[in-house]
């Protein structure tokens, strides 16, 4: 095995904490999620180590029950993004032709309207809760993960590895499992990556419009929610989440790198 | 000493390399090499790839590219060491005392930009002539040249013109501002073979009448020993030897350069006629579809069983979709193929898995014919397993049995085809071809990618399979010396036609038809003066047109 | 004809295709969808009666195409409905805000652009040397924060703990051009951050990408200086990617836009959305995603376009 570059290291070290803290939350957390315990954004204190928040409970409590949220609807997210958007993207680069015509340029078209415009639209008459978030920020942003599966694939098809597989007469499943797979692999693993901040940022963002996660349920744009009013009177807690995010994002995004600069490069993003 | 126009004395070149995934490191690119070059002179720098070649070529205009670094010894043009000169004076210098003439024209040239506005403006810049001065020679020079209608060439853009065209045009734009040096880097590598001659005299030709002194870069050696007076062998970023062209290319003094110079002159008795065929192709017709031509028209050969048929052409010529048609990947549109006595579907997916197994395919590019993921043992034991069942330990001794016949030790067997060497690879893909015991194995231009002497070496070990195995070869190749080394029987393809069949020594014998004739007279041979004999003929057979 | 023109000519017709089929499903989306309008805006508690009249009024009992070409039809004419839940008229309740927020936006772009292709130039120039390291840095870190909370950041510094900038950017009629800017500048600020990053990254991948090419090579052997290298061979090449990666980053502003003003309570059509959705209210929703959607479309058609009025080889056929 290679040396791990220290970025990558650091990245896996804070993504794996981040995980950690989610899976066992009900652990880690010293208080339960709408468990009130003080007065409304009390200082840091031995006590409550990031203070406590607009009605009153254990900041620290709520971030790490808010991470386990956050977290768990952007995984699930991406799962769904990735498992959708890659077996189509792999479908069309092998058949090709119609289907190929097909699935393409319907998303051309999904893709035509900003995600978060498209999501708001959705939300405005669908129930909010959080399946329907799973559903809709996964759907959405299947597309980009088609994109990218489609090129990756398509980039392998035309190899003569695979034309010699077709020659050979291997079966489709071979061939896209055995030959195609393990070459598009590295470049998917690291988008996972960037699509799972997206993820992030995305839930964050709805929650923070209010149109996420709902109260009492904590997640970190929810949070940022509730104590936005603080700012104006110097109470950082709203910042808190901002600080959670931004390093949860950091160490994915260098564990990304990492798994992209061992093959080839690609461009990766945020989009719209 | 006053006509010494480039000495370059034991010049060390270093660069920085970043291999994926890894920490970068220092490699040496020229390790001391020293060279003379007089006012007016031609040398020829001749070596494979690694060798240095361009390397040295543009630090003689003391440029690297990008994390290519000058670290030691002299670089004197004029009487001045370009190592010690600030950016300001080899700007100076560039593109008015040196110019360059690059491999890809197409690439070299700015696509945004005109012609004539790109050829003139290395003299506009230094101040060697007014814009309608510089005009008026370029124009002289496109017509030296031999570019068609001089006058207006210059106001096309670099895609629309052909790419011999483009290479000429480049050569007029090196020359422009009256140099007194001008590097040549593979100028004719990428051409045709017919455009190469073309090209090659063009550039003999305007070195001789404006004086110039040259550096002719090439992994030829029969191309350089054309334009040059003296040639520097390089291997490895070494010196191997130097000395006049005639010198070397009769009475080469060291080993490296008696390989080189013998390479490509393996001689293959031709197989007695008479043996039934293992493949019969019969007026086969084909074209690709949302296309309205066809690629292949009329098409007719046989292949006896255990011989080789090198179909040979220029690109473009139809040869490559030939061999799709015969794998079943592009069916034919008209026309039949018998193998082995029975009739082949033209599509693949109506073919037998014996169909599959008994024709197999060798390709170009053997980068990219190997899954990189898979290991040489997985890479020759899958037809093992996929056509014969074979598992396990027997499929592992099998694939050492193969490797052992390809000549590649027990060490190979569990590493990836990015540690193998570019010969390597190329023999991996012959075992895995073999390992499917197949009676017609199709060779698509498979030395083409090759240095000389490690072609020569998987040339040698098709022959001695073909020997072994009884196997019959199909050779796509352009290259006239490769069908002469393995060539039972020839097809001469050109747009889409087989124009000449028959016996290697029937096809290679006169007379020829005119375009068979065109083709063999352009490739260079090791011999000074080659080059105008050929130009000559080619003057006299178009006068007694 | 030109090439050039039937090429541009298909292309905005595509443009044009997208934008209805766009139409169409913000259409579907807000209107097949489960949920039922007429029971989300008056609550559980109604009547059924009054269910069936507030459907009938509102024309959900017709049949979903023809209430599309209803729609459709209006907007055509410049008639966006009127929203449900106070029963304004949509069109002129947007005008005003729609304004306000291209002012946003504008403001940001004019800053935003010449300082990211600066940055992006500067990064590709000391290439892997500090410049480049610091600038890859800040856009790994403002990529990875999300808009709303770049907005608290900079409301916390900024305007609380040192009272440089409003933060809330309110702005009404009257204001001089001065006030008006003085006030979104806090919003501006992180429209910029948002964009600068990716922009930036996006103009050093095409610089490179140019520098590296054969071309500017021969350039460079002609002995040319460093300023006619760029400016006669590279930047004629450039031009075409890096206007296309701003229209793309502007596209993504655009998006951003709506965050920022709800952060600091803008009086633009980004808050005006988020208020109707949770409200509710589809023909506003509606209305707003049509024209956001119709910004997004053009800013990329803007993209094409420019790449193939930009390449020789369409330009000067064969």
């Amino acid at each position: 095995m290679r040396r791990l570059p220290p970025a990558a290291l650091i990245g896996l070290v804070f993504t794996g904490l981040y995980f950690f803290g989610a899976i066992f939350a009900g652990l880690i957390a010293p208080y339960g999620m709408a468990e009130v315990v003080g007065d409304r954004w009390e200082p840091w204190s031995a006590a409550h180590p990031l203070g406590t928040d607009s009605i009153g409970r254990d900041l620290l409590s709520r971030m790490i029950w808010g991470g386990q949220t956050t977290i768990f609807v952007a995984t699930a997210a991406t799962l769904l993004s990735f498992t959708l958007g890659s077996v189509l993207g792999f479908v069309a680069a092998v058949r090709g032709g119609f289907v190929d015509q097909l699935l393409s340029r319907f998303v051309d078209l999904i893709m035509s309207i900003p995600s978060l415009i498209f999501a708001l639209a959705v939300l405005s008459v669908t129930p909010v809760t959080v399946p329907v978030l799973i559903l809709v920020m996964g759907l959405l942003d299947s597309t980009r993960v088609f994109r990218l599966a489609r090129a990756v694939a398509v980039d392998v098809t035309v190899m003569d590895f695979v034309e010699a597989a077709k020659l050979r007469g291997e079966r489709t499943g071979w061939i896209i499992f055995r030959e195609i797979l393990p070459n598009a692999l590295s470049p998917l693993i690291a988008e996972m990556g960037l699509r799972f901040i997206f993820m992030v940022l995305f839930i964050s963002t709805l929650s923070f419009l209010g149109l996420g996660v709902q109260p009492p349920l904590a997640d970190w744009g929810g949070i940022v929610k509730e104590n936005r009013e603080g700012i104006v009177w110097g109470v950082p807690a709203a910042l808190v989440p901002a600080f959670a995010i931004a390093t949860l994002a950091i160490s994915v995004n260098l564990v990304a790198d990492w798994i992209l600069n061992r093959t080839s490069s690609l461009k990766g993003g945020r989009g719209g | 000493m006053a006509d010494r126009l480039l000495e370059i004395e034991n010049l060390r070149i270093e660069a920085t390399a970043y291999p994926p995934g890894e920490p970068p490191r220092e490699v040496v690119l020229v390790k001391g090499v020293s060279l003379t070059l007089e006012r007016g002179k031609v040398l020829g720098l001749i070596g494979e790839s690694g060798a240095g070649k361009s390397t040295i070529g543009l630090a003689s205009m003391a440029y690297g590219r990008s994390g290519v670094r000058l670290t030691g010894g002299a670089v004197r043009l004029n009487g001045r060491d370009l190592m010690k000169e600030p950016a300001s004076g080899l700007r100076a210098l560039r593109g008015k005392e040196a110019t360059y003439v690059a491999q890809s024209a197409a690439a070299a040239f700015n696509p945004a930009k005109r012609l004539m506005e790109q050829v003139v403006e290395a003299a506009l810049a230094h101040g060697v002539a007014s814009r309608k001065e510089a005009e008026a020679r370029a124009v002289r020079l496109f017509g030296k040249l031999g570019l068609p209608e001089p006058e207006t060439i210059g106001r096309r853009y670099p895609h629309q013109v052909s790419g011999g065209q483009l290479q000429r045009v480049m050569t007029a734009m090196a020359l422009c501002p009256e140099p007194d040096l001008v590097i040549f880097d593979e100028p004719t590598t990428a051409l045709d073979v017919t455009t190469q001659i073309e090209v090659l005299a063009a550039i003999k030709e305007a070195i001789r009448d404006t004086g110039v002194a040259a550096l002719y870069i090439t992994h030829d050696l029969a191309v350089v020993a054309q334009v040059a007076d003296h040639i520097l062998v390089l291997r490895g970023g070494e010196a191997v030897e130097y000395g006049e062209t005639q010198q070397i290319i009769t009475a080469p003094r060291e080993e490296y350069t008696r390989a080189l110079v013998s390479v490509r002159s393996i001689e293959h008795e031709e197989k007695p006629e008479g043996a039934e065929p293992v493949l019969s192709v019969r007026g086969v017709t084909a074209r690709y579809r949302g296309t309205g031509f066809d690629v292949l028209s009329d098409v007719s050969v046989d292949l006896p069983a255990g011989q080789t048929l090198a179909v040979v052409g220029e690109s473009g010529s139809g040869k490559s979709t030939l061999a799709r048609v015969i794998t079943g990947l592009l069916p034919a549109r008209e026309g039949e193929i018998d193998f082995a006595g029975r009739r082949l579907s033209p599509a693949l997916a109506g073919r037998s898995r014996d169909d599959l197994r008994e024709i197999q395919m060798i390709y170009q590019m053997a980068d990219t014919a190997m899954n990189p993921r898979q290991t040489v043992g997985t890479i020759i034991g899958r037809p093992l397993s996929f056509y014969f069942g074979l598992r396990g330990e027997a499929r592992r001794r099998r694939v050492q049995e193969l490797l052992d016949q390809i000549e590649m030790g027990s060490g190979f067997i569990d590493r990836y085809p990015a540690e193998l060497s570019g010969g390597q690879k190329q023999r991996v893909c012959i075992a895995r071809a073999l390992a499917a015991k197949p009676r017609l194995i199709i060779c698509d231009e498979v030395t083409s990618a090759l240095d000389p002497l490690v072609a020569d070496g998987v040339l040698k070990l098709l022959l001695r399979l073909q020997a072994e195995e009884g196997v019959a070869y199909l050779f796509i190749t352009h290259d006239i010396a490769t069908v002469r080394a393995i060539a039972d029987r020839i097809a001469v393809m050109y747009r889409g036609r087989v124009q000449r069949y028959g016996p290697k020594s029937a096809v290679l014998s006169p007379p020829f038809d005119d375009y068979t004739d065109l083709l063999l007279a352009s490739v260079p041979e090791m011999r000074r003066g080659w080059l105008e004999e050929a130009l000559e003929r080619r003057r006299m057979e178009s006068a007694g047109n | 004809m030109h090439p050039v023109l039937i090429l541009v000519a298909r292309r905005v017709a595509l443009g044009v295709l997208l934008l209805w089929a766009a139409s169409v499903l913000l259409f579907a989306g807000t209107m097949i969808l489960p949920g039922d309008v007429a029971q989300s805006i008056l609550g559980q508690s109604a009547t059924p009666v009054a269910l069936a009249n507030l459907r009938a009024e509102l024309g959900l009992n017709d049949p979903p195409l023809t209430r599309y070409l209803n729609w459709l039809g209006g907007v055509l004419q410049g008639d966006l409905g009127t929203a449900l839940t106070n029963g304004q008229d949509i069109a002129e309740a947007l005008g005003r805000r729609l304004g306000n927020t291209l002012f946003l936006a504008a403001t940001a772009a004019v800053i935003a652009v010449p300082l990211a292709i600066g940055l992006g130039l500067l990064a590709a120039r000391y290439r892997d040397r500090w410049p480049d390291k610091v600038i890859s840095t800040f856009t790994l870190a403002t990529v990875s924060i999300p808009e709303f909370l770049l907005g608290y950041i900079a409301i916390f510094f900024l305007s609380v703990n040192f009272r440089i900038f409003p933060s809330l950017a309110a702005v009404h009629e009257g204001m001089s051009l001065g006030e008006r800017l003085y006030a979104v500048s806090l919003p501006a600020l992180v429209l910029v951050l948002v964009v600068l990053g990716h922009m930036m990254r996006m103009t050093r991948a095409a610089i490179l990408n140019v520098m590296e090419s054969a071309y500017v090579e021969t350039a460079e052997l002609k002995g040319l200086r460093p300023f006619a290298v760029v400016a006669r061979h590279a930047f004629p090449n450039a031009v075409a990617p890096v206007v296309n990666v701003v229209m793309l980053n502007l596209a993504y502003l655009v998006v951003g836009v709506v965050v920022v003003e709800v952060v600091f309570v803008y009086p633009g059509m980004g808050q005006y959305l988020v208020d109707h959705v949770s409200k509710r209210d589809v023909p506003v929703v509606q209305a707003c995603g049509l024209i956001f959607a119709a910004v997004y479309i053009g800013l990329n058609l803007v993209a094409d376009i420019v790449s193939i009025v930009s390449n020789p080889r369409l330009r000067h056929p064969k």
